[in-house]
């Protein structure tokens, strides 16, 4: 709440910024805005470069590093016996140090060393704040002042302006890419851990996955086992069935819409595939298990077969339903490139369309076709909702798609939902198991890319 | 000579051979088109299973079967002292309330477990409706009220028809006996199905009929919130830095190709980074939509890149030399010419990502917001849950009524969706420009 104001107070002083600039390039052009370099605006905007850039980067960098100097001073001025305890402990107390300062209720009831520590984070919060608000307010008007001075009829105000948002636009397109190596280290980081615990050639080739690590020592099955060749083989299988069903329906969809139906048809047809696109993905999940599954499983039962109602069948079904839209739409766009004239030369030579969309079309629209595939072969793989609530949790190294397996995401997400160890290999496999699936997938899109680019035929 | 070329060893000449070929070649072309119909046909019929089921299963839930009841708020149980005070009424035993109304209700009940039964067809919840309700209005205290209270989720359940008398009792969860009382308050109209204004308006709850939507539709809102105001200018400003200034160099080009390979980057990945980056290292609140809407951010960045690179590519380049020409700098040429043209185009690939961000769940599971939450979230900072998350957890609830109410929140979370599209299609349309 005090944050919102005191950015609010920032904004208005900025603002004003803006306005002393201009008032003060009328003032020093003789009210003749002729004798400026700039429009008068500019040398506004520029007092704001000089005022809000600094006042509003300090804002963030302290809301960033606030937190962590805090806590360190609490630390340090906590009594030497709570000082020496292990890290996790030493957390749950500064959990209860921070709860009771905000008001909350902790875990017991709080022991004096915890409210003294707790008055001290308190104020040192306050503190914090305090010195926060004076110094951007101090360096917002320094920048004022200082801008101002700098404005004379020659100041190529425009040029510092434009420069000064070029950094931005220069920043901005480079968020992709610390995004990528964001994802990249913390993946590696993390899984190295990993692989420090459990070796990576436990972790690509072993058989047997069991990530139950024991509270007690004489638990049974206390060795928790990361062999994960049980959970590719799940995804594989699942990713199979959804391929299965996917591909066919989807690129004979593209190639009835391409070549054969009338425009209203296609007109209505394409935006139907279109919306199975656009379904959250945690509905087919639920359409899975509420529908699908029970379905699969009554139906096998009535003709003798035993399908689990966790069934790679029935994740890999529903999955392949909501990849045929990925494939129809990128296969219906490599179809329709494909020239007229090499229709018509080949119905010149008595083809019938069929012939000719087998013959002629797709052998012209293939690698465009195969990087489709691909895409939605990668699509599948990392495809979560659906999996998680329809398939199952148990590793099992089997190609029955009656039975239950599981898959990459889904161990994933039942690794790292509710409470997390972060020194504990469960779940920091999670994170090598993440690391595959990037890897995964990020080749399967980069060889799609590659297909399409470099066996497209050129036609102009 | 012709005929040596037309004929064949059998001798017969070229129309001949393709006369013969020719029925067979027509099956062929019309089966190849019944297969193409087909498979588009399937697709369809699997779209409307899905919608079909779906709202099949949770129109129920718009709709909640209430009891009414003859409440004495007796003042000798409620407020001993008689001295009014809030704090006093609060602590009152409003379920006692309840249970002496049904006994009035059934007098004929005796038995212990009966008794529990009998206690159970009310929401566990409706003791807290009677005490807001003396919480507003003290004056009520001592008067007898007739009020519409919540029934359990299994009554809820059978009054919808969706469990059969004929089932044998053992196999259901409702009893001959509560069958019993639950058609002699129909008879008397003491039993309803009436609009179920709670589930639009409260949060999460472990009792299915009290269980609303509101919590997670302000959490889905204060995610996309976050998620717009970084994704949007983020995207619009790289899109105009690579589309419009960027020189054609490495590094460009590697920005490029990892936008493209950001699109296809699993979503749960971006999840895992989220979990490493904004909570492990930065040590931001967990399962707060300030964290979600950061993560939801980076998925959709590249979706609204790609999409403002494509609406500016359309701005053709005569508008930017006619600016040029009578003097505007690069950036004012952009700023005041090439981006309000390409604002509309801009504004529709941001609303599609916004829809996916909506829908997006699995990512928000790495971050913790999945816990069961039950106050509605006052700010981006609190815990909080969205749409999809909801009707994930409520998915994994083995209970039949909430089977009803996954349906009915998947039902809302489409709607909103389709507002968003069709948003999206309007802005096309309308502001659509051809050069």
């Amino acid at each position: 709440m005090q944050l919102t104001v005191l950015i609010g107070v920032l904004l208005l002083l900025t603002w004003a910024g803006f306005a002393i600039g201009r008032q003060r390039a009328h003032a020093v052009s003789g009210r003749n805005s002729r004798n400026l370099h700039s429009l008068p605006a500019y040398y506004g905007y520029y007092v704001m470069v000089w005022c809000g850039i600094p006042a509003f980067l300090t804002v963030l960098l302290w809301l960033v590093l606030e937190s962590s100097i805090i806590t360190s001073l609490v630390v340090s001025a906590l009594p030497p016996d709570a000082q020496s305890l292990p890290p996790s402990r030493l957390s749950l107390l500064l959990n209860d140090v921070r709860n009771l300062a905000a008001g909350g209720a902790t875990s017991a009831t709080a022991s004096p060393e915890v409210q003294a520590a707790a008055e001290h984070y308190r104020s040192l919060k306050a503190t914090s704040f305090a010195a926060m608000a004076v110094v951007c307010v101090t360096l917002l008007i320094a920048g004022i002042a200082f801008g101002r001075r700098y404005i004379h009829p020659q100041l190529r105000a425009r040029n510092l302006v434009e420069r000064t948002i070029m950094v931005f636009l220069i920043a901005a397109s480079t968020i992709a890419v610390l995004t990528t190596i964001g994802i990249v280290l913390s993946l590696i980081f993390e899984a190295m851990r990993f692989f420090r615990m459990v070796s990576p050639i436990e972790f690509l080739f072993g058989l047997e996955w069991s990530p139950q690590i024991a509270m007690r020592a004489d638990q049974v099955a206390s060795a928790g086992s990361f062999g994960a060749v049980p959970i590719f083989a799940g995804t594989a299988l699942i990713s199979a069935i959804a391929m299965l069903v996917a591909v066919p329906i989807g690129l004979l969809s593209a190639i009835y819409m391409a070549e054969y139906a009338a425009p209203r048809f296609r007109a209505v047809a394409k935006p139907v595939l279109e919306i199975l696109a656009g379904i959250p993905t945690v509905v087919y999940g639920f359409f899975a298990a509420l529908v699908v599954a029970p379905f699969l499983r009554d139906g096998g039962h009535s003709i003798g077969l035993t399908i689990s109602s966790e069934s790679a069948l029935a994740a890999g079904l529903v999955m392949g339903i909501m990849i045929i839209p990925f494939v129809s739409s990128l296969s219906d766009d490599v179809i329709t490139a494909v020239p007229r004239s090499m229709r018509e030369g080949s119905y010149g030579l008595g083809a019938t369309q069929s012939e000719t969309i087998r013959r002629v079309v797709l052998p012209a629209a293939l690698p465009g076709i195969v990087g489709s595939v691909l895409l939605a072969v990668s699509r599948a793989i990392g495809e979560t909702m659906i999996v998680v609530m329809a398939a199952g949790l148990t590793a099992r190294l089997t190609a029955n798609p009656f039975e239950a397996v599981t898959t990459v995401t889904v161990q994933i997400v039942t690794l790292l939902v509710g409470d997390q160890e972060f020194d504990s290999p469960k779940t920091l496999a999670a994170f090598a198991l993440g690391l595959v699936l990037f890897i995964i997938t990020l080749g399967l899109n980069v060889i799609a890319l590659r297909v399409v680019q470099k066996y497209r035929e050129k036609y102009d | 000579m012709t005929e040596s070329i037309l004929q064949d060893r059998t001798g017969r000449n070229t129309a001949d051979r393709v006369q013969a070929g020719l029925k067979r070649r027509y099956a062929a072309e019309r089966r190849f088109r019944i297969y193409g119909l087909i498979s588009i046909l399937t697709a369809m019929g699997f779209l409307a299973a899905l919608l079909t089921s779906i709202a099949g299963n949770g129109y129920g839930a718009f709709l909640q079967t209430h009891v009414r009841l003859d409440i004495l708020f007796s003042k000798a149980d409620l407020d001993p002292g008689g001295t009014g005070d809030p704090a006093v009424l609060r602590q009152g035993d409003y379920d006692a309330l309840i249970k002496d109304a049904l006994a009035h209700r059934f007098p004929d009940v005796t038995s212990r477990a009966d008794k529990r039964k009998l206690n159970g067809m009310i929401s566990a919840s409706a003791g807290f409706d009677l005490a807001q309700m003396v919480a507003d209005e003290p004056e009520i205290v001592g008067t007898t009220q007739r009020i519409w209270l919540p029934a359990t989720g299994d009554i809820d359940v059978f009054v919808k028809g969706n469990v059969s008398e004929k089932v044998p009792e053992t196999e259901r969860r409702i009893k001959d006996v509560e069958i019993g009382w639950v058609k002699a308050l129909q008879s008397t109209g003491d039993l309803e199905l009436k609009f179920n204004t709670r589930f639009f308006t409260s949060g999460d709850s472990r009792n299915p009929e009290v269980a609303g939507i509101w919590g997670a539709v302000v959490g889905s809102l204060f995610t996309l919130i976050i998620t717009l105001a970084l994704a949007f200018p983020l995207g619009v400003m790289a899109a105009v830095y690579l589309e419009e200034f960027a020189p054609k160099n490495r590094w460009t080009d590697l920005v490029e190709v990892n936008i493209n390979n950001l699109a296809a980057v699993p979503s749960i990945v971006f999840g895992l980074l989220g979990l490493a980056v904004f909570l492990n290292f930065f040590h931001l609140p967990r399962s707060a939509p300030l964290v979600g809407g950061m993560v939801l951010a980076l998925i959709t960045l590249p979706t609204i890149i790609i999409a403002s690179r494509a609406a500016l590519k359309a701005v053709p380049p005569s508008i930017r030399e006619a600016a040029l020409g009578v003097g505007a700098s690069r950036m004012q040429t952009v700023t005041h010419h090439v981006l309000p043209l390409a604002m509309p185009g801009m504004l529709t690939g941001t609303i599609i990502g916004m829809a996916h961000a909506l829908g997006e769940t699995a990512p928000l599971l790495m971050i913790g917001m999945v816990a069961f939450i039950v106050d509605i979230p006052t700010s981006p900072l609190d815990p909080a849950t969205v749409l999809p998350v909801q009707v994930y957890l409520w998915a994994d609830s083995a209970e039949r009524a909430f089977v009803e109410r996954t349906s009915a929140a998947i039902l809302v979370l489409i709607a909103f969706l389709i507002c968003m599209n069709l948003l999206a299609i309007i802005l096309r349309k309308r502001f659509e420009r051809r050069w």
